[in-house]
């Protein structure tokens, strides 16, 4: 909130010194901002994000909440994961299951490759219910798998329209080769990124108006790699699929190992969620919510404190 | 200061954060209980069906699998008794006098007594049965090509669902049915199976008679059938949408 008042002050005061700059432009422009006056704030605008990846995005924020929630109702009616073709109950990967004590008290235990937790409360047994992610985790909340997979076979359609979309678009503007693949002098800088991120230090300045490396590798992953996955281990659970395309199952390794694959990109894309808000609170969440409402992103320069 | 703000900030978000996602939870619920909202949602059984019938070749095989790779336990879902005294007749009488009636649109009429069935040339299968809930089992299910009954009973042209009506009843005495497109009935693979790993069916699994379906889920494959009936619409029988399972919600199309 901070930054968003000062640099509103600061483009009232500055006026039409600002440079406003256009994204291919942007390199080579930055320097126009040398001669002011260095006690005052130099705070240069950066067309950042355009429509198509703004409109893609927003879409992609309802779109896998109501994937992810209606996936784990279809998941709690089998709350257990294995490999291979067939779901033999003694080799599963994970199980969670409630387990009724000799004092009759209902505890949820949950199994992951023969080690046993207890996660009461949250997984197997919650809110005095016998079901596998609690409630508030699954759409809908009550146990309903008809339902479940209604939401979610509808929002999968748009989900993979959206990143068909999305995906044409950005090797057509060249937005995937130019902004999110990392370039050998990224990967020559991973360590000192590595570190930064670990010590909550961000790139300001020139540096922060692009991707860093490991920004690069999260979004390229998730868009390229764990994204397909899912629509691809998704549409391996179809028995009518797998009759159309058998190589599927063989490059996955059955249906039931496509079943947990699907799991664990849905876990991934969890992860992703949480250190991406992470990240965007910690660099300047008001910067960065309107970037990617508006487009537009302010980058300040030395001379002026980072920190507010 | 810095800290000040920091906390009011995170207090701020996370006070957001809890309140969205409970607005979101409530309203997706309510959506659910909508009258509109979930005539929208079923909208994706039509794109998913008109999509995966495009790309899959009309007589591709499910994959059938190696004998090695039969389930040792084949789980029974669903029913797994009718229960009805006539029912019970029948497993105490063998089911020597189960008959399978075929009727509906067609041009003649028959019925088989499950003894003329099993003189009709046989398919066995190994392959795979997918849950609705995600579990997979892999079995080896013995019958007759549904095919070779309907080229028997020549259906009419305007025959466009085969429904399977069967013995069992629900807790509420709503009997199931389930019904496929008269078009699948002539895939190699769809048979009416009396036999799951070379043991006559138990009634578990569905005794005598259980349709396999092979290249859609587990809810498709109706057991204990008695007849089948050809129709040109599915409406007027029973809730209308197909089957029991349908009439409970889940698509009729079970491709996926």
């Amino acid at each position: 909130m901070a930054l968003l008042i000062q640099s509103g002050k600061a483009i009232s005061r500055e006026g039409d010194q600002m440079p406003i700059v256009e994204p291919s432009a942007s390199e080579t422009l930055s320097t126009v901002s040398t001669p002011m006056v260095s006690s005052s704030p130099v705070i240069e605008r950066v067309y950042r994000h355009r429509l198509p990846v703004r409109i893609s995005h927003w879409l992609n924020v309802p779109f896998l909440i109501i994937l992810i929630m209606s996936g784990l109702q279809i998941f709690n009616a089998h709350p257990a994961l294995y490999w291979g073709d067939r779901s033999d109950r003694d080799q599963a990967l994970l199980a969670i299951r409630p387990v009724q004590s000799e004092s009759g008290e209902v505890k949820g235990i949950t199994t992951i490759l023969g080690h046993q937790f207890d996660t009461t409360g949250v997984l197997g047994y919650s809110d005095d219910m016998r079901r596998g992610f609690p409630a508030w985790a699954t759409i809908p909340s009550a146990k309903w798998l008809a339902m479940g997979r209604q939401w979610h076979l509808f929002f999968a359609w748009l989900f993979v329209i959206n990143g068909l979309i999305f995906t044409a678009y950005a090797f057509a503007s060249r937005h995937a080769t130019r902004d999110l693949t990392p370039t050998g002098k990224d990967f020559r800088g991973i360590g000192k990124s590595l570190r930064d991120h670990l010590l909550l230090q961000h790139p300001s300045g020139k540096e922060s108006k692009q991707y860093n490396v490991l920004q690069k590798l999260a979004y390229a992953t998730v868009l390229f790699i764990v994204a397909p996955l899912i629509v691809l281990t998704g549409l391996a659970m179809s028995p009518t699929v797998d009759t159309a395309f058998p190589w599927i199952l063989t490059i996955l390794g059955g249906r039931q190992a496509a079943r947990t694959i699907h799991f664990v990109a849905c876990f991934s894309f969890v992860g992703f969620i949480v250190i991406h808000v992470l990240q965007v609170i910690l660099t300047g969440f008001f910067n960065n919510i309107r970037s990617m409402v508006t487009g537009w992103f302010l980058v300040q320069h030395k001379g002026v404190r980072h920190e507010v | 200061m810095k800290s000040e703000r920091a906390m009011e900030r995170r207090r701020f978000l996370k006070g957001t954060l809890g309140a969205a996602s409970l607005v979101a939870l409530s309203g997706c619920d309510n959506l659910t209980q909508s009258s509109w909202f979930p005539s929208i949602l079923s909208k994706a059984e039509r794109w998913t069906e008109t999509v995966q019938r495009a790309v899959t070749p009309k007589d591709a095989l499910a994959k059938e699998y190696g004998v090695a790779d039969i389930s040792k336990i084949f789980p029974a879902n669903g029913n797994t008794d009718p229960g009805t005294e006539q029912y019970a007749e029948h497993v105490a009488r063998s089911f020597s006098g189960w008959m399978l009636e075929v009727v509906g649109l067609v041009q003649v009429p028959r019925s088989w007594s499950l003894a003329a069935l099993k003189e009709l040339p046989a398919r066995t299968q190994i392959t795979r049965h997918d849950c609705v809930e995600g579990w997979s089992a892999i079995g080896k299910w013995t019958g007759i090509p549904v095919g070779d009954l309907m080229r028997q009973v020549e259906p009419l042209p305007n025959a466009r669902y085969a429904v399977f009506h069967c013995a069992d009843v629900d807790d509420e005495g709503i009997a199931y049915y389930e019904s496929i497109a008269v078009a699948d009935c002539y895939h190699p693979q769809t048979i009416l199976a009396y036999e799951l790993n070379s043991a006559p069916l138990d009634v578990s699994h569905g005794a005598p008679l259980r349709l396999r379906f092979e290249r859609q889920l587990g809810y498709k494959q109706a057991k204990y059938v008695m007849k089948i009936e050809l129709v040109e619409s599915l409406a007027g029988i029973g809730g209308g949408k197909g089957g029991y399972w349908e009439d409970q919600g889940y698509e009729w199309y079970a491709g996926i």
